[in-house]
């Protein structure tokens, strides 16, 4: 059979999602990011609720998140898009409101942010992206950052006596009452990244539902924050992430 | 019945990451001698007759440039 | 005649809140303000105008709360004292770079640091000339009553809206706490979800709709090109705002040879001062800005030929006196008088004070 006659629009089974516009994203090559992008506007594709999600972007380097997804986007101050999520959730019941948020914004100077809006369980969908650094700021360490890694402000590597230890965030939210599912979950490979849509359609009917709080982490890679080709990245967190940062849901109810 | 599949690759917003050269179950894929306008040896389907359009590559694809089709045969 | 009800100045910000159709109210108790909420707690507007009040965990998260709330187009408000003032300065920013509208009110206490908890007006140039990062403005209005507390809460948001900036009312210690009698206004609904709409679809995170875009609401621009033609943008809208939106008050300034210049609690407590001046037959009078961004520069400008001498009173250690020296530019002596960390001067101490210079 010629590749002419394959290539054909009824035989289409998988293709850009209109949910995402036509920018070229800005990440590197390989970065979880531009998958995880993916995801989420497959799935407010498929759910058909473009018209009613706001996002909120962070700081960081998904800060431009809003140029790749046509939807509604406020862009927060750094650590505080759940604050921006709780206002535009409490004023706009009937809206899917998420935030998209990094490691450093999160679990750094967004600490607060998170724990409050997942303790009062604001109807919302955070979307966490961990790949244990600063990617946007040039590779520094982040709350997460593992013991030993090597980045720009850890160059012996990460040392608890100096550095502290890494913050496993997403195990102390799902202690919060407010927070109805929380789960981590990764993209590289395409069972993992099956896995992570359905979750992350799961969190996006939970806030219709007003059940509370869904937290999606995504463990993912910032290959050039860790100085690996894209690959060799995936395989690096495979064998250095999961084991400090195990995949599953921690909660679902 | 087999399945018959073939990818279209958008060479030009393909950033040649080789993601989904890594996650092609048939060896389909390989990055091009090539490079596009931006540098990047982008992804084409080297054995397209070994393609059975399973979404794959499409899937872990980052920057969402691959298209996937198939067809029963 | 309209009902007049007797209450502390923060509490008719509350009331005000909810008469004039307020969607949000996001806020961190800090005293001399705590009423404010503690009044829309009680209230519970929630059950009658649909008006959301929450409680936040810092300041920094009201602020933020209220940013997310303007994206939306709603009218959404905070209230604080002046360390947690500090704390929103970088939301303030935000909301100013990303043009939003909404309300901060700010009842001074004395700093710096977590300095009193009594009245002072220490933040004048805080709310004048910045306090977060970046060339911004903010509409700011300070009220002398418990009236003025309640008038300028729809007041502030009017403008807000019509410009698309951060107002804030810029109370003391003094107005917040005294009770006076307020009358109320009549109510105003709430908009509905078509009104906001219909007014803000062109920006506001009111949802896509199929005939645009999403709409983005940011304050960064990488391109310097673009963030220069933003910045002039904005420059004109303050320059605009100073043209049409001044607003200021004057006491037996007529025939003035001296002249107070005044704001907040000081501008009545100056008015005592003007009329025992006058008693003694000196020619004294006094001007309130009653908007502090934008000020009454042509307003007092005009006074100036008149003039022998002009002073600035404050509860501070001199911060509007600049702005006046400016106007002045050298052609009148300009004097401060001003007491600090939570003293308010007497009348008569004021005019004392003067009397030196005179």
């Amino acid at each position: 059979m010629d590749i002419k006659d394959i290539i054909k629009p009824e035989n289409k089974v998988y293709g850009r999602t209109p949910v995402l516009k036509e920018n070229v994203m800005h990440y590197c090559p390989g970065c979880s990011h531009g998958t995880v992008h993916k995801l989420v506007a497959e799935v407010i594709e498929e759910m058909g609720i473009q018209d009613k999600t706001i996002g909120i972007s962070p700081v960081g380097c998904s800060v431009f998140a809003y140029n790749y997804l046509d939807i509604d986007w406020q862009q927060a101050a750094h650590g505080r898009a759940p604050a921006l999520a709780t206002a535009t959730k409490r004023l706009n019941p009937d809206k899917y409101v998420f935030t998209y948020q990094g490691d450093g914004d999160l679990a750094s100077i967004g600490c607060a942010e998170i724990m409050h809006a997942c303790s009062r369980g604001e109807n919302i969908v955070v979307i966490f992206i961990n790949n244990a650094i600063y990617g946007m700021t040039g590779g520094q360490m982040a709350p997460t950052t593992l013991l030993g890694m090597v980045t720009a402000t850890t160059p012996y590597g990460r040392d608890p006596k100096l550095n502290g230890f890494p913050l496993k965030i997403t195990e102390l939210i799902a202690q919060l009452e407010g927070t109805c599912y929380v789960t981590r979950q990764s993209v590289q490979n395409p069972a993992s990244a099956r896995k992570a849509k359905k979750a992350i359609r799961k969190a996006f009917e939970n806030s219709a539902m007003g059940k509370g709080t869904s937290f999606v982490e995504i463990v993912g890679t910032c290959n050039s924050g860790w100085k690996m080709t894209p690959v060799k990245a995936n395989k690096w967190m495979e064998e250095n992430m999961f084991p400090f940062y195990p995949l599953g849901d921690m909660k679902d109810r | 019945m087999a399945l018959k599949g073939a990818i279209v690759v958008d060479n030009e917003r393909c950033k040649g990451c080789g993601v989904c050269v890594a996650n092609c179950p048939t060896n389909t894929i390989a990055l091009a001698q090539e490079v596009n306008g931006k540098g990047y040896n982008y992804a084409y389907m080297a054995n397209p007759d070994s393609c059975t359009g399973c979404t794959n590559c499409a899937t872990v694809c980052p920057d969402a440039v691959i298209t996937v089709y198939r067809v029963k045969i | 005649m309209a009902e007049k009800i007797l209450i502390k100045g923060n509490e008719a910000i509350a009331i005000a809140a909810i008469h004039c159709g307020c969607d949000g109210y996001f806020g961190y108790p800090i005293t001399p303000q705590s009423e404010v909420m503690e009044t829309l707690m009680k209230e519970k507007p929630w059950e009658t105008t649909g008006m959301v009040v929450l409680q936040a965990e810092s300041e920094t998260s009201s602020i933020n709360m209220v940013y997310g709330g303007a994206c939306c187009g709603k009218k959404v408000m905070t209230s604080s004292s002046s360390p947690g003032v500090s704390l929103m300065a970088e939301g303030l920013s935000y909301l100013a770079g990303a043009e939003l509208p909404c309300l901060v009110v700010n009842v001074m206490r004395g700093g710096p640091g977590l300095g009193t908890i009594q009245p002072s007006q220490g933040d004048y140039f805080q709310a004048t000339k910045g306090g977060g990062h970046g060339d911004y403005r903010m509409y700011v209005l300070a009220p002398a009553s418990g009236q003025d507390m309640y008038d300028f809460v729809d007041k502030a948001f009017e403008v807000a809206f019509k410009y698309r900036i951060p107002a804030m009312i810029l109370a003391d210690g003094v107005i917040g706490q005294m009770m006076e009698k307020v009358e109320f206004r009549p109510m105003k609904p709430r908009r509905t979800e078509e009104e906001v709409k219909a007014q803000c679809d062109a920006w506001a995170t009111v949802g896509k709709g199929a005939h645009r875009g999403g709409n983005t609401i940011t304050s960064l621009a990488l391109d310097p090109e673009v963030q220069e033609r933003h910045n002039i943008h904005l420059q004109a809208k303050y320059k605009e705002m100073e043209e049409n939106e001044v607003l200021y008050e004057t006491y037996r300034a007529e025939d003035a040879e001296h002249l107070i210049v005044a704001f907040g609690c000081m501008s009545r407590i100056c008015q005592n001062t003007v009329d025992e001046a006058r008693e003694r037959g000196i020619k004294m009078g006094l001007i309130r800005p009653i908007t502090l961004f934008p000020f009454p520069k042509k307003e007092i400008d005009a006074f100036v030929p008149q003039l022998k001498t002009m002073m600035s009173v404050e509860l501070n250690a001199g911060q509007m006196v600049e702005d006046i020296r400016q106007i002045a530019n050298g052609r009148v002596p300009v004097y401060f008088y001003g007491r600090q960390g939570g003293i308010i001067p007497s009348p008569e101490e004021v005019l004392e004070a003067y009397l030196k210079h005179i």
